[in-house]
């Protein structure tokens, strides 16, 4: 029996002899493979953006939102759109006794407001809190301080910018100390945050923070001054995270008055943001992830279709091959591995052109592109095994010719 | 003496469409180790299909084949192929050499098959193309040589696996008067060395170099004549 490294040697001489018929052959899995990996690690790239992303939201963090519902008759409440959230939320899931493992509580509201410095103008959000705010969210202060609960308890006008918001509105100036208006309010800046990076959505450097007595008194626009548009708490350890979620949900539920299908409002965890997330990208990278295949599938319909030609070209070498003494499993096994070697070396080759593919488009894109080692052997895998399953029909039938016929054919 | 072919009412029958057209109509031929036979016939005489068989190529529709002793008439297609790598070693009209492939290469193959490690099979090769007269010549490539180099390679590659039988099909058919020359004198030493060669041929003059010649008309043996073969 012929041994494999000759059966190798063989399909090697097979395919050099038609060189540019197997480079053209390869380019179909190469090309299949290298847009699966690039397909896969831009998903996987987003993913683990949109995750660290929400990470540093802060650390254990529990999110309870307003949801709108609607009136039995049918239309919502429009105009001054009041939250369901109010300040009493707030306080009750600060009470020990109602949520044990909630470590604190940050009840915040925000709207956007027009600033002006002595320098210049600016818009920007504005956010009423208390000082909970700072450990619930992480965020630090760069320069002077954050406000404390007396300034809170006085209602004081004192303010706490962003990095951006401070460099928008103090060119040279140290801004703390200084004097701004908001929408025509007098404020003193106390503090200036350190940068935290901006997020999915909004800029969190750009933002200006007051106690949430002064903003409910001098800038809220809302109906209700005890509303506020959102309450963040941080859980007491992330091994009680999901306890905090409970007592957060069940206390809301019970003072609202409202059962689990008709509340008013939802609690997400930084965990549960990051699960939606990641479903989403999930399924994008999924749908075009299966686009990619497709174009995998060609690749090796392509191998099938070239080993085909090439068995019906080469009917006289295997008769020939087949008087000298190779038996139908030794020819089949011939065009297999000159397949196989087509569908590896597509995908070594298309492998080679995903990483490069992946350096040029994560600065070119802005994103990661995140390109997984065994996803990559999966890669290999796969190709080779697209060529060997192309290579099976177009084998079976070289292997059945008969070596009489085979040898009359000119 | 030691029968190397015994074929005993061989009969083929092929199937065209609708019409069944008997190629062998009960073929009895008898060939000893050592001979040197040639089977004549006009095209469509049945000569072409009676090689097949002999060459283990195809089977008989019906009849017994024996090759060297083992009945080849009812093998599996696996089986035969063994039989040809290693009983038989074939000689086209067209030479069959692989024109990607080397003298070296090409002579190898059948030993390739048969499982021979490369070492042994370089050594045994390049003794069969010594033999042919082509020490010389290992490394060319089909393209590179003459005709008659050509089907000399050829004979090295049927002669590599030590075969009980040299099958040659019009062996001097695509050749010049001085080739067919060489390559008759080759058969010649061969079968003096103790080959048992048989070879198809519509050339009477070069059916007259082999010992023994048998007729095939119509699917039927007729005669079996002495050749000058058998003189010398």
């Amino acid at each position: 029996m012929m041994g494999w490294a000759e059966t190798l040697r063989t399909a090697i001489a097979a395919l050099n002899a038609r060189r540019m018929r197997s480079l053209l052959t390869m380019l179909g899995i190469l090309i299949g493979i290298a847009a699966v990996m690039l397909t896969v690690g831009l998903g996987q790239g987003a993913s683990a953006q949109i995750t660290s992303q929400i990470n540093s939201l802060g650390s254990n963090l529990i999110i309870v939102s307003p949801s709108q519902t609607t009136t039995s008759g049918g239309f919502r409440g429009g105009g001054g759109t009041a939250s369901t959230l109010t300040t009493q939320d707030a306080a009750l899931l600060a009470d020990p006794a109602v949520a044990p493992d909630v470590a604190a509580v940050a009840p915040t509201s925000s709207a956007s407001g027009s600033l002006q410095s002595t320098e210049s103008t600016w818009t920007s959000t504005v956010i009423g809190t208390v000082p909970d705010w700072q450990r619930v969210r992480a965020r630090e202060v760069a320069n002077g301080r954050f406000f404390t609960d007396a300034e809170v308890n006085s209602s004081a006008s004192v303010a706490v910018i962003g990095e951006d918001t401070a460099t928008e509105l103090f060119t040279s100036a140290n801004p703390v100390g200084q004097t701004i208006s908001i929408n025509g309010q007098a404020f003193t800046v106390i503090g200036v945050l350190k940068s935290a990076g901006s997020s999915l959505a909004s800029n969190d450097d750009d933002t200006v923070v007051v106690p949430s007595t002064t903003y409910a008194a001098r800038l809220s626009t809302s109906s209700n001054a005890n509303s506020v548009s959102s309450i963040y708490l941080e859980g007491k350890d992330a091994e009680s995270l999901s306890a905090a979620y409970q007592q957060v949900k069940t206390a809301l539920l019970a003072s609202h008055q409202v059962t689990s299908d008709d509340a008013d409002f939802t609690v997400s965890t930084q965990a549960s943001l990051v699960e939606t997330a990641t479903s989403i990208t999930g399924i994008v990278t999924l749908l075009l992830g299966g686009v990619a295949g497709i174009s995998l599938l060609v690749g090796g319909i392509g191998v099938m279709n070239i080993m085909l030609v090439s068995v019906s070209e080469r009917v006289r070498e295997i008769g020939l091959r087949k008087a000298l003494g190779a038996t139908p499993a030794i020819i089949r096994r011939q065009f297999l591995v000159e397949a196989g070697i087509l569908g590896m070396l597509g995908g070594v080759v298309g492998i080679a052109l995903g990483f490069i593919g992946a350096a040029i488009l994560t600065p070119v894109l802005g994103m990661t592109v995140m390109i997984s080692i065994p996803a990559t052997l999966l890669a290999l895998v796969v190709s080779l095994g697209i060529g060997i399953v192309a290579g099976v029909y177009p084998a079976t039938r070289a292997a059945k010719l008969a070596p009489i016929d085979a040898l009359r054919s000119e | 003496m030691n029968l190397m072919l015994n074929m005993t009412g061989v009969r083929k029958t092929y199937a065209t469409g609708a019409v069944e057209v008997e190629a062998l109509r009960g073929i009895d031929l008898q060939v000893s180790a050592g001979d040197y036979v040639a089977i004549m016939g006009p095209s469509g005489s049945g000569k072409s299909t009676l090689m097949h068989i002999i060459g283990c190529l195809d089977v008989p529709t019906s009849g017994r084949y024996e090759l060297d002793g083992s009945d080849v008439s009812s093998m599996s297609e696996k089986q035969l192929a063994e039989v040809r790598n290693r009983k038989i070693g074939f000689v086209f009209q067209s030479f069959n050499l692989l024109a990607s492939l080397t003298a070296l290469r090409n002579v190898e193959l059948p030993l390739v098959y048969a499982g021979v490690p490369a070492t042994e099979r370089r050594e045994r090769a390049l003794a069969a193309l010594a033999k042919v007269g082509l020490a010389d010549r290992v490394q060319h490539r089909p393209g590179e040589l003459s005709g008659g180099q050509q089907q000399r390679v050829s004979v090295a590659r049927a002669l590599v696996t030590n075969p009980a039988l040299i099958l040659a099909d019009e062996p001097t058919g695509n050749l010049d008067s001085h080739s067919t020359a060489e390559i008759l004198d080759l058969f010649a030493e061969l079968n003096t060395a103790g080959r048992t060669i048989v070879m198809i041929t519509h050339e009477a003059d070069v059916a007259d170099h082999a010992k023994e010649t048998v007729h095939i008309y119509d699917g039927l043996l007729r005669e079996q004549s002495v050749g000058v073969g058998a003189a010398k």
